[in-house]
């Protein structure tokens, strides 16, 4: 597995099949050129740091305004689902995400994202089997699983409760 | 077709035919989409479609449009008509070839659909050729095409999605290409008349699938490769030939990672075709200027690089022997989920220019 130097010979005279899997596999990592992660991070931490300041700009705005703590929390979300989601129907979003990677992938704005982008691609195949079931085919998983671990934390924190710890 | 052809034996080596009376190409077309009319090739396409919609509803009617298209525009450059045509073969990416099915349905052609993912193209002429040789028809047709939308959506994301592609990841040729292939009648003195080449379809070799056990579907040039240089290393030992017999090999949709595995490849077999290999992926698309990456696929890329480029540097005696390969990757979406790797076929069809 240390062996960074696998050739294409070692694949071709290789005989045993999963041998000559595992070692084409090392050759085509090596031959592969990869994004350069360290930029990639630079860019995400830009993007993602200039999505959550807008976000942080709403949340000022709206308390300024006189909403609560929490109100303000729920209209800076919805702001920025609204952002990109209009972003996503204008073709913006996807060039921005190119750029930005992770950073316009964690942050809500991305959720949204994965949720506008199939609602525009599959709206041909009508409102109940196109939108209607393929809305969620990328956001689904976030959306089950977490849902699904919250529960599983809100389990563990009535056992702890039940166990005087917390 | 003397008592003496026919009873001549076409089976060459392991997975070749050599055509006791090669095919010839009568015609070829090529409609491209935008983004192919801007790169490299631009220049040598029958049409450039702007609306990546096609006047039509969905990708996959854009995709249908187009097929049908070229389907016509070979007709057409053949100077024949639909009836003149015995058999279409046909197939191209979506499920259940849906773009060929609703492409060609108005031709009313007598049609095989094929599948052999973009490889397509090398399938579709390796089984018309056959055809004709044969005697089962005196002119067929074999079309393909891709669509980048449709094949974003069936086997990516959508559209809209905001994702980083990685730079193995290809770019799915948006066109259609078309070949009119028929019994070869020309006389010698006709020859002469002609500026251009005549192309016939010498033989072909057809692929095996070959599966190194490459899973990322992101690197297809990798899961291809092995079966590029399996095909090409056969039918060079089935014709008993080395790689400089050939002006070109040009294989389909390797791109910059797949060519690079398939030259090394071959090299351990004792072939070098460093010097006159040639991808259609690469070739259609600049990738600075285009942002393609690893390059174009799709079952479009060989077909309207052949179709279009190919054949017209053949026609003007540029290159006379060609081994046109094209790669297919043999994965779906769901074998991709339930943890298959991805194999891949490759299949040769050997061109030649009369009289060279």
């Amino acid at each position: 597995m240390n062996d960074n130097n696998v050739s294409a010979q070692d694949v071709v005279i290789e005989s045993d099949k999963n041998t000559k899997e595992q070692k084409y596999n090392e050759y085509v990592k090596i031959m592969t050129p990869k994004h350069n992660w360290f930029i990639n991070m630079c860019k995400a931490f830009l993007i993602g740091g200039i999505i959550c300041t807008i976000g942080q700009g709403f949340n000022n705005l709206y308390k300024y305004w006189g909403a609560s703590e929490d109100l303000a929390a729920s209209y800076t979300t919805l702001s920025l689902v609204f952002l990109s989601v209009l972003l996503t129907g204008l073709n913006i979003y996807p060039k921005l995400a190119k750029f930005g990677g992770a950073g316009t992938l964690v942050p809500i704005t991305g959720f949204a994202n994965s949720v506008a982008a199939p609602a525009i691609e599959f709206k041909k195949e009508g409102q109940v089997f196109g939108i209607g079931c393929k809305v969620f085919t990328i956001a689904g998983p976030v959306i089950l699983y977490g849902i699904f671990s919250s529960w599983v934390l809100g389990i563990i924190y009535y056992i702890l409760i039940q166990l005087g710890v917390v | 077709m003397s008592e003496q052809n026919m009873t001549t034996n076409k089976i060459t080596g392991k997975q070749s035919i050599l055509f006791t009376n090669p095919p010839l190409i009568l015609s070829g077309s090529s409609i491209a989409g935008k983004k192919e009319g801007e790169g490299p090739l631009g220049s040598f396409f029958d049409e450039i479609e702007e609306d990546s919609m096609v006047g039509g509803k969905s990708w996959e009617d854009a995709e249908s449009k187009l097929m049908k298209r070229a389907a016509e525009k070979a007709i057409e450059k053949a100077g024949l008509t639909n009836q003149d045509i015995r058999f279409l073969i046909g197939g191209d990416l979506l499920g259940q070839l849906i773009a060929t099915s609703f492409g060609i349905v108005s031709l009313e052609i007598p049609m095989f659909g094929v599948y052999g993912a973009c490889s397509t193209m090398g399938e579709s002429m390796a089984l018309g050729a056959i055809l004709v040789d044969g005697g089962y028809a005196d002119k067929v047709i074999a079309v393909t095409s891709s669509h980048f939308a449709g094949a974003e959506k069936q086997f990516r994301f959508p559209l809209a999605y905001g994702n980083q592609r990685p730079f193995s990841a290809s770019w799915t040729v948006t066109g259609s290409g078309a070949v009119v292939i028929g019994k070869n009648d020309i006389k010698d003195n006709d020859k002469q008349k002609n500026v251009d080449k005549n192309i016939v379809i010498k033989g072909v070799t057809i692929g095996k699938i070959v599966d190194y056990g490459i899973k990322d579907s992101m690197n297809m040039g990798a899961c291809m490769a092995p079966a590029a240089y399996s095909t090409i290393s056969q039918n060079l030992k089935d014709m008993n030939q080395l790689p400089l017999y050939y002006d070109k090999i040009i294989t389909g949709d390797l791109g910059y990672v797949g060519k690079d595995i398939l030259i090394d490849l071959l090299k351990q077999d004792g072939f070098d075709i460093s010097s006159n290999h040639m991808d259609c992926g690469i070739e259609i698309f600049d990738k600075d200027s285009q942002d393609t990456h690893a390059g174009g696929s799709g079952c479009g890329c060989s077909a309207i690089t052949l179709t279009g480029f190919i054949l017209q540097k053949m026609r003007r005696g540029e290159w006379n022997r060609v081994l046109f390969v094209p790669t297919g990757s043999l994965q779906s979406t769901v074998s991709f989920n339930i943890g298959n790797s991805i194999p891949g076929i490759a299949h040769g069809i050997i061109l030649e220019t009369l009289n060279h």
